[in-house]
This record gives structure tokens, C-alpha cells and sequence, in this order.
């Protein structure tokens, strides 16, 4: 038995590639939640909610699509429909995912298409508790990641991941991440401040079967702090829907086509 | 009666038991704006005053789309109603090619409230008047046709009639006059449509484009029958040929706006004529940047050098104000969203380093339901008596807007 150890690291090595990092896990995260498919669409109600219950309504087409693998590049296209005064309005992002993204807009009431500056992605996606990077997702590498624990959430199955950023200048401390083990998507986020006070809160409301795919289709982000709620519905999701690239162009910003919008 | 003509010839040319998707929307709106130095040369106290109506239909079937866009307006000041037919077109959309025919809203290059590749009318009376931001631009009766080929997109519009810009009113607005003894005037405008292309693509990340105009100044030039004795003026539109080029894209933190274009005046290539407007290259420069979240920081600068500044100092009637070689005018506009965007502060500045002009619109919007929005502002103005921002120094204004949308 001179090669005891080989039978140890035999023993062992089922469970060490059964175990993921916290970084793999948070990849796989992105993934299941911001990459499946080669492109999506849905129609996106967001009820921007305060304290004392008074609703705004935000209501947009969101279409997506991947230009490569998973955590590679993406273009997004949206088109909106509702407050009125925002109507026919389209936005173009192309999300690259280790630079700042490129933004363009299209103001309706002056038919021009305006190039805009975007280099905060924790800024709020149109004035609600989602930012720019909980919609479109945050670079895996801004954060180092541990899996902190297992846990059940519901009859869920979750590795909760505490993701703490890397550089000095973000305007958050950390958070926590409950992963659900069986699909990889975000069952609930935590979010503190850098004096350790929880201030957001993620949380996926109902998860639905598209194309076999697992697919958040409602999700709440609630300010702590202010009382202030998002609850976004995605109706209409599908995938795989050959949304061809020329379509995130200037041409289509200024016409967009019915057949994606509606 | 043409543009009733016009409207209904749009209708009939799509098929209406093909139309599958239709939607109406519209809204009403009061828009009033005070004189808050003087009251207008005709005495009235307001330099807007007015209830409006819009109703805009939107039908689309397969590749075809019809737009209408009429207004329908109660002005206080003339008082009287009036119709107005804002937009009205079809469009065809194919492959790699599209076309728009009809009375549309076109706005080129990358300029705030400055001008230099966008060569389509506007309504100036419109934002000194505190007027919603979309009554800046004038519709053009075209064609408009699309390619999208490969190697760039190109975009032509011919429009068989010149429309021009709307000037203040001398009623409504004190503006500087060389001549206020005249009273006999006449305007005269071009027989002749005009054409417009551009061409852009994608360089290595930035957006790039060429510009090309044949056609007529949009602002009027006046000449007098006699310069010692005049009795009559006649108002009329230069020809002008526009060669411009613009760039956008990422520069550090912000976007980098670059334009440059050359104002080619065939009607007075030796400069020699005052009462045209001297061959020009106009230059601008923009930057915006978001510095913290919700608050948008933009500056641009811009200048314009006449081409014959020698002969247009030789033959300028003495009397007649004198334009520096080069004008430079800086502008910056501060944009700032509250309480989940529903309110936003806006101050545009512009001043002109060349002769003093300078023009200040502070403006403070908000949404207070998803429906309906109202916006406080003010139009403030100084400068030489005889420049662009200057002659308006005695229009300040504060105006106010509510709209309801539907």
C-alpha cells in the first residue's frame, strides 16, 4: 500500500468537481439569467412603486441579443411604450463586457438619434430600483466571489455567494447572491453599503419554462432605505427567435420594426 | 386646402381594410409665456399664449406604415384657431433599402441647438417662445430614401418644394432692423425644391458621416431697392451648398462629438454682396459626460470663419454692424433627474466670446402621473443689438407648459 495517497485524491476528487467556486457559480448565474438563447424578447412592464403605494409605469419591448458565448458581448434594443411622453422612444446598448457599454438613443419628438455617455452602470435604469447593471448584468471580474454557505430557500436548493468588489470606487460594500443549484438563477440578491447596511433587495418572484429554458419572468428590487419597489414583469418571453444583427442600427432606432415590437 | 388635400391622399394610398395595427394617441396642452422685461411691439404682454390639441394616428401593415400628425391650436394672441398638419407620411420599408414620402421631421448630425449639418427647417420662434422642444423642427414635404448596403447607409431626400425656416414675428419679438422706415416689404420665396444625402457607417467604434445639401439658405436675407433712398425690401432665400462631415464616440468618460462643415454661397462666392451671406466653414466641438448618476454635464464648442472677410468689410454699407472674421460661442447644458426621473432641471447656456450674444434657458419638468407632465422655463437673452441672441434682449420671457397625453 505504498500508493495509499493515489486512493485518497481518488476518494476525494468526486467531490472536489462537484464543488464550485464562488466565481464558477456566479458565471454559470449569468448565464442561466442573462445569456440563454441566442437572442430573446419580452415585453417589459416595470411598476416603479413608493412608500405610500403610488404607481409609475414604465412599459417597454427589451430585445437581446448575444454576439458570442456566454459573458461575451451583447446588443440590446428597447422600444417604449409607456409613460406617454416617452412613447415610440428607442434606446440601443452594445454591452461589451470588460469596457464601458456604447448607448444610443432616439428622442421621437425631435427625430434624432443622440449618442450618450454611460460610464456608470450602477446608475437607475429609467428612474427605477434596478440599475443599468441588474438589468444587463455586472463584469463577473469587477468582483471576487466565495460561496458562503448551502441553503434552502422555498424548496430550493441555493448556494449563497458573497460577491464583494474589487476596486475602491464602488458605491456598494457587498453582497449576498442565493443561487438555485438545480437552474443557476438568482433566487434572491442582498445588497449593503459599505458600512455594511443591507439597502437593496433582489428578489425573483416567479420563474417560468420558455423553450425549456428557465426564465425569471417576474422580479422585484426594493429599496430598504426609501421604501421605493420595482416589480418588473416580463411578459411575452421568448428565445431563439433569429432577431437578426442589422436590426440594432441607427436605421432601425429611428423605424423600428413592428414585427419585433409589438 | 392643400393640406387637407395632402392628408387625404396619404390615407387612400394605403388600402384602409389592410390596415391590421392602428393606434391614435394625441394630447392637449396650454403653453403660455410672460414678458418679463417688455411688452411686444404690437403691446401684448404675452409671447405665447395658446391651448392645442394633437392627434397622431399610426398604422402599420406588413411592410407599410402610414403616420398623421395634426394640430389643432387656439391662439390667444392672434386670436384665432388654427390647423396645423405636423407630420403625414408613408413609409415602405424592404431589405436593404426603405423610402418615406410626405410632410416629415428630419434632424441630421450631432449638434445642441447648434446647427451645422442639420440643414432642415426649424421653427426658431418656437424655443425663444418657450415652446415644447418638438416645435423646434418644421416638417419637410420629401421623398426620403434609404439604402443599406454593406459598405454604409445612405440617405436621400429630395423635396420638390423649399420650405423654410419660421423667424420670430415682428409682432411678437423686438428684433433689430436696419431699415425701420421701410414699410413696403416683400418675401420671395424659391421656386426650386432642394436635396439633401448622407452617407454614415461605423469606423472602428465611432460614427461617422458625410453630409451633402443643394438648396437655399433656411433664414431669409434682405436687400433694399435703393441704398441711399430706400422705399421697398425684398426678403429672400440665398442658394447654398452644404459639404459637412460629423464623428461620434467614446473619448474617456464621455462622448466626443466632432463636426465640421462648408457653406458654399453660390450667389456671392466673391463676397462682395452684403445682403448674402459670405461663403463659411462652421467647426464644432461636443463632449458630454455623466459625472454621477442621473446628472448629465454636456459643452460644445463652436465657430464659424467667413471665407471673404476682406471684400465683405470692402463693400458692407457704413452704418451696418460689423461681423468679426471668426465667431466662437460656447455652450453647456446641465441635465439633471429627481425623484426616480419623474423631475428634471435643464439649463442650456450659450455664450459667444466674439460679440457678447448670449442666450439662457433654465427649464423645470415634471411628470405628475405617467400622463401628464408641466414644465416651468425661461428665455433669457443679451448681447449686441444686432446679434442673434442680442436683438432678442428685450424678449425675455418665463413660460410654462402642461400637457396631458393619450
Amino acid at each position: 500500500m505504498k500508493n495509499w495517497w493515489i486512493w485518497m485524491i481518488a476518494v476525494l476528487l468526486p467531490l472536489q468537481v462537484l464543488a464550485f467556486s464562488g466565481e464558477e457559480v456566479m458565471k454559470k448565474s449569468q448565464a442561466a439569467f442573462l445569456y440563454p438563447g441566442k437572442d430573446f424578447k419580452a415585453r417589459v412592464v416595470m411598476k416603479l412603486i413608493n412608500r405610500d403605494g403610488q404607481e409609475r409605469v414604465r412599459e417597454m419591448t427589451m430585445l437581446r441579443k448575444n454576439m458570442g458565448e456566454a459573458g461575451g458581448d451583447q446588443k440590446y434594443f428597447m422600444y417604449f411604450f409607456r409613460p406617454a411622453d416617452v412613447k415610440d422612444m428607442t434606446f440601443m446598448i452594445y454591452k461589451y463586457p470588460a469596457k464601458d457599454d456604447d448607448r444610443w438613443m432616439f428622442i421621437p419628438a425631435i427625430n434624432m438619434v443622440k449618442r450618450i455617455a454611460a460610464q456608470d452602470k450602477r446608475s437607475s435604469f429609467v428612474g427605477s430600483d434596478f440599475t443599468y447593471e441588474d438589468v444587463s448584468g455586472r463584469d463577473i471580474e469587477d468582483d471576487s466571489h466565495v460561496v458562503e454557505r448551502e441553503e434552502k430557500v422555498g424548496n430550493r436548493d441555493c448556494y449563497v455567494v458573497k460577491s464583494t468588489p474589487k476596486g475602491v470606487d464602488s458605491d456598494f460594500g457587498y453582497k449576498f447572491t442565493w443561487v438555485d443549484k438545480a437552474n443557476f438563477l438568482p433566487i434572491n440578491e442582498a445588497q449593503y453599503d459599505k458600512k455594511g447596511v443591507h439597502y437593496k433587495q433582489f428578489s425573483a418572484d416567479e420563474i417560468a419554462d420558455v423553450k425549456g429554458i428557465p426564465t425569471v419572468i417576474r422580479r422585484t428590487m426594493k429599496n430598504l432605505q426609501t421604501g421605493h419597489r420595482t416589480e418588473v414583469a416580463y411578459l411575452k418571453s421568448d428565445y431563439d427567435l433569429g432577431i437578426e444583427e442589422s436590426l440594432f442600427s441607427e436605421r432601425f432606432l429611428r423605424q423600428p420594426p413592428r414585427k419585433w415590437i409589438d | 386646402m392643400l393640406r387637407t388635400v395632402t392628408f387625404f391622399t396619404v390615407l387612400l394610398l394605403v388600402p384602409p381594410a389592410a390596415l391590421a395595427e392602428v393606434t391614435l394617441s394625441g394630447f392637449i396642452q396650454q403653453n403660455t409665456a410672460f414678458n418679463t422685461v417688455a411688452a411686444n411691439p404690437d403691446g401684448r404682454h404675452y409671447k405665447w399664449l395658446e391651448e392645442r390639441a394633437q392627434i397622431k394616428l399610426d398604422a402599420t401593415e406588413g411592410d407599410w406604415r402610414l403616420l398623421a400628425k395634426g394640430d389643432l391650436a387656439y391662439d390667444h394672441l392672434g386670436r384665432q384657431g388654427a390647423s396645423e398638419f405636423r407630420e403625414g407620411y408613408i413609409d415602405y420599408t424592404g431589405g436593404n433599402w426603405d423610402l418615406r414620402l410626405g410632410r416629415q421631421v428630419i434632424t441630421w448630425g450631432l449638434g445642441d441647438l447648434v446647427f451645422v449639418n442639420d440643414f432642415f427647417p426649424k421653427d426658431h420662434q418656437a424655443l425663444f417662445a418657450g415652446r415644447p422642444l418638438e416645435y423646434l423642427k418644421r416638417g419637410v414635404d420629401a421623398l426620403k430614401l434609404g439604402a443599406y448596403p454593406e459598405l454604409a447607409s445612405f440617405e436621400l431626400v429630395l423635396a420638390p418644394n423649399f420650405r423654410e425656416s419660421q423667424i420670430p414675428d415682428a409682432n411678437r419679438f423686438w428684433l433689430y432692423d436696419p431699415m425701420p422706415t421701410v414699410v413696403n416689404r416683400e418675401t420671395v420665396i424659391p421656386g426650386q425644391g432642394d436635396l439633401g444625402l448622407r452617407a454614415y457607417r461605423d469606423i472602428a467604434g465611432y460614427d461617422a458621416a458625410l453630409y451633402l445639401y443643394r438648396g437655399f439658405q433656411r433664414t431669409p436675407s434682405m436687400r433694399p431697392d435703393n441704398m441711399t433712398a430706400p422705399t421697398r425690401i425684398t426678403y429672400f432665400y440665398p442658394k447654398l451648398a452644404i459639404y459637412g462631415a460629423s464623428l461620434s464616440g467614446r473619448v474617456g468618460d464621455g462622448v466626443l462629438s466632432l463636426e465640421a462643415s462648408y457653406y458654399d454661397s453660390p450667389d456671392d462666392r466673391a463676397g462682395n454682396d452684403f445682403t448674402v451671406p459670405n461663403s463659411q466653414t462652421r467647426l464644432l466641438a461636443g463632449y458630454q459626460i455623466q459625472p454621477v448618476e442621473d446628472v448629465s454635464l454636456g459643452f460644445q464648442y463652436y465657430a464659424e470663419t467667413m471665407h471673404n472677410y476682406g471684400a465683405y468689410l470692402a463693400t458692407l454699407p457704413v452704418g451696418f454692424p460689423v461681423d468679426k472674421r471668426w465667431s466662437h460661442t460656447v455652450t453647456t447644458r446641465l441635465t439633471q433627474f429627481f425623484q426616480h426621473q419623474t423631475l428634471r432641471l435643464s439649463v442650456y447656456a450659450s455664450y459667444n466670446a466674439s460679440n457678447g450674444d448670449h442666450f439662457v434657458n433654465p427649464e423645470l419638468r415634471y411628470s405628475f402621473t405617467d400622463k401628464v407632465w408641466g414644465a416651468i422655463g425661461a428665455n433669457l437673452f443679451g448681447g449686441k443689438p444686432w446679434g442673434q441672441f442680442g436683438q432678442l434682449a428685450r424678449n425675455d420671457n418665463v413660460y410654462l407648459q402642461v400637457r396631458y397625453e393619450f
